[in-house]
């Protein structure tokens, strides 16, 4: 089999737009060192795609600057590698069709891509999925019961906000899906949900585009997959590995708090011979001073622990000075936190100067956000 | 496809470091891990890469494997150029014979192929040995005002310690009058590095002639240096101030590794304008348990630590279980300490298995610094005492001796 990877970058924006102000939803830091399109990046290179197109729409920056020229996820390379799809602006525009606001409007600007690539298949993932998936299984699976589209679903229980934010799909004894709600409002409990992750024939996906051009469609969700339910063959494909869904800041701050639990790492970043990549920046080891008191944190590469960190998730390059405590709290890349300072259930986003004796707080369920680069 | 470059570095890599023993049973004294995530080649690649020099031939010999592959394309350093970039070079078959190298001036004399190509002004030949910041192009500055034929970089080193050196005497302008290999009654302090600027025309002449010499030694600081003094060359002696360290010995490795520890470390590996590269695990971040206590030490990513960890390094992927304790000692990459075992001033390499209570060396004040090599599994309860250097035939004789 040979597939293409295409990935949407700016799709769930609105779901946590503290962190998304910005940047895209991809390029949002999680778990000490990564961006979210890391696990989708390298959940594809581990499962041998060699060619990713990533849709983008706004605020793109951050995420081209994360990405470079594709070294640190073996996708710089002259055939295939890694190719940003940003949109189509032209003189003549109107401005009302520019914006990749959904899947399928990106798709249908991204049309030159998926009509130069070769490849067989065409896995689509957003960039918010934190799972270890292997996507030769999931091509596998498609191959076998010849669909036309499988989806992958997992089973959750939803509660009355996240129902909102997610697609349920139910299926028959086979998997095949018989009915689709996109956002519903209704529908605690467990249910099976997409991850937004799904293949197809590129010829097949190429005939789609074709025809929501001429048809004007807007949602690939709402306009292909629920009006074709029956007509197409859609099958979904059962994924029973960790899987965060991060629909809200709130569900950001408890999917990263996930990550202390042994099992949620290993399931996540210990399965043999499928690492999740990331850029390399070269920090030096963590150093850790004479006073310094860690408990059940994770903390990566760069930075300087001279005081108390508890329950928490230290970016890289991040100093915690003498008789300091955090805890609870997500502390992003290159913050500097003064001495004497007490940091609790807080999100501080990158480069955040936090003077002496200050002392911040939320709570589990509103943690308290410190915008980009602010000093307190 | 080639740039005529103003300064080739040559880095001569192929020293087997006997004195490292089991560290360096399967790999290079350069790709020794230093410092949790380096190796020791990473300073001077580094140095090159922050001076401006993109051209490094790196002269390989003794278990090439990890070297090489280490270095790879260069990448890591941003050495992988169109024009120059990081070469390695090992020695090679000709039409008549082949030859190892057979010092240090002979691994350049076969290079010099390598290094016409690019047709430079100078040739900066370094070694792999060293923990250090330089700038190699404040120095080219030095000899390109100086006019000099060849400089060589000296570093003050205490009068006591000066007759383990090669040391430079020199008038006031800086100018090298007389080299002495480590003499008895040393005229001053001023110790060579290792580190040398030549301008190019007269590097190769003196290889030539040094070649065609069937009674000498080929070395740089033997032969090449005190033939140009002859001569009646330029010779300068760059002077050096800063942190440089030889981590040619398990104690002098240790104290590197400890140099790097503190709240205002004597060695900075975290100065912006200086940035140390190397080539990256893709490991998670390191986690501390509920229980973990660690003090005063360096931790890398992928480590898990459940015990207590001071005063040490631990290179990246290294689990310390809950009850055990690490302290003064240097972990290399992926051993595993398990619970109740208890490690002290003991430099470890990597993928070892420290089995449930094991007691491994002795405390830093009253004893001797333990050795453990790489890829071992020590059974549950065995006591390696202190000042050992343990490897995979060692450590089945002290198990076969405990079994009796």
């Amino acid at each position: 089999m040979s597939a293409v990877g295409i990935i949407f970058s700016n799709v769930h924006d609105r779901n946590i737009p503290e962190l998304t102000q910005m940047r895209t939803m991809a390029s949002v830091p999680y778990g000490c060192r990564y961006r979210f399109i890391d696990f989708a990046l390298s959940n594809m290179v581990n499962s041998g795609i060699q060619k990713v197109g990533v849709i983008t729409q706004s605020n793109y920056q951050s995420l081209m600057d994360h990405i470079g020229n594709g070294k640190d996820w073996d996708l710089a390379s002259r055939s295939g590698g890694i190719k940003i799809l940003p949109p189509h602006i032209t003189a003549f525009a109107s401005t009302s069709r520019l914006s990749f606001a959904t899947r399928l409007s990106g798709l249908i600007n991204s049309l030159h891509f998926i009509e130069r690539c070769k490849e067989d298949y065409v896995v689509m993932s957003d960039c918010d999925v934190i799972c270890n998936i292997d996507f030769r299984k999931l091509i596998d699976a498609h191959e076998e019961t010849g669909a036309d589209i499988t989806i992958a679903v997992k089973n959750v229980v939803l509660n009355s906000e996240s129902c909102k934010k997610n697609v349920i799909i139910n299926s028959d004894d086979e998997g095949r899906a018989k009915d689709i709600f996109v956002y519903p409002t209704e529908k605690t409990g467990a249910h099976d949900i997409s991850l937004n992750i799904m293949v197809m024939k590129r010829e097949f996906l190429h005939s789609i585009i074709h025809d929501s051009k001429a048809h004007d469609y807007t949602s690939f969700n709402s306009d292909i997959i629920a009006r074709n339910i029956n007509s197409y063959k859609i099958m979904t494909y059962k994924y029973d590995g960790y899987f965060a869904c991060v629909s809200s800041f709130a569900e950001y701050y408890s999917s990263s708090m996930e990550l202390l639990k042994p099992d949620v790492r290993n399931a996540l970043f210990n399965i043999k011979d499928r690492p999740v990549l990331t850029k390399v920046r070269n920090s030096s080891p963590t150093r850790y001073g004479n006073n310094s008191s860690v408990k059940n944190s994770l903390i990566a590469d760069g930075c300087v622990i001279e005081g108390t960190v508890e329950n928490s998730i230290i970016f890289r390059g991040v100093k915690v000075s003498r008789g300091t405590c955090v805890k609870n709290s997500i502390i992003m890349q290159d913050c500097e936190i003064g001495e004497n300072v007490v940091i609790n259930c807080s999100v501080l986003d990158k480069n955040v100067v936090v003077r002496d004796c200050r002392v911040l707080s939320g709570h589990e369920t509103k943690p308290y956000f410190a915008e980009k680069g602010i000093m307190i | 496809m080639f740039k005529k470059k103003e300064c080739v570095a040559m880095l001569l890599a192929g020293g087997q470091g006997s004195r490292l023993y089991t560290l360096t049973e399967k790999t290079a004294k350069p790709a020794v891990v230093f410092g949790g995530k380096y190796r020791i080649i990473d300073f001077t690649l580094s140095n090159c890469v922050n001076s401006g020099i993109d051209t490094v031939g790196v002269l390989t010999q003794y278990q090439p494997l990890v070297l090489n592959e280490y270095i790879g394309n260069g990448q890591p350093w941003d050495l992988d150029k169109t024009y120059g970039g990081a070469m390695v070079l090992p020695p090679y078959q000709r039409q008549k014979g082949a030859d190892w190298y057979s010092g240090t001036a002979n691994a350049i004399y076969q290079n010099i192929d390598f290094i016409a190509r690019y047709d430079p002004d100078y040739v900066l030949i370094l070694s792999g040995d060293h923990i250090y910041k330089m700038d190699y192009y404040a120095m080219l500055d030095y000899h390109k005002k100086n006019n000099a034929d060849c400089t060589i970089a000296v570093i003050d080193v205490p009068l006591a310690e000066a007759s383990r050196f090669g040391i430079m005497n020199t008038n006031d302008d800086g100018s090298i009058y007389q080299f002495e290999e480590k003499p008895k009654e040393p005229k001053s302090t001023k110790a060579s590095m290792g580190i040398y600027i030549f301008n190019k025309q007269k590097l190769f002449d003196y290889l030539t002639a040094d070649e065609a010499d069937p009674n000498s030694s080929k070395d740089f600081g033997k032969n090449i240096i005190p033939a140009m003094l002859e001569g009646g060359e330029r010779m300068f002696a760059y002077p050096f101030s800063g942190y440089w360290k030889d981590v040619g010995t398990i104690s002098s490795l240790w104290e590197a590794n400890m140099d790097l520890l503190g709240e205002q470390p004597v060695f900075n590996l975290k100065e912006p304008s200086w940035r140390i590269y190397s080539r990256n695990s893709t490991e998670p971040p390191h986690y501390t348990g509920d229980n973990s206590i660690i003090v005063n030490s360096l931790i890398t990513e992928g480590c898990e630590i459940y015990g207590r960890v001071e005063n040490s390094v631990l290179s990246n992927g290294v689990t310390v279980e809950a009850g055990a304790v690490v302290k003064d000692s240097v972990i290399m990459e992926g051993t595993v300490i398990k619970s109740g075992a208890v490690v002290n001033y003991t430099v470890m390499d990597g993928n070892t298995v420290v089995g449930c209570g094991c007691s491994v060396g002795g405390s830093k004040e009253n004893g001797e610094i333990t050795l453990v090599g790489g890829g071992l599994k020590i059974p549950d309860g065995t006591v390696i005492e202190p000042g050992k250097m343990i490897n995979e035939s060692s450590l089945k004789e002290l198990t076969e001796k405990e079994d009796k």
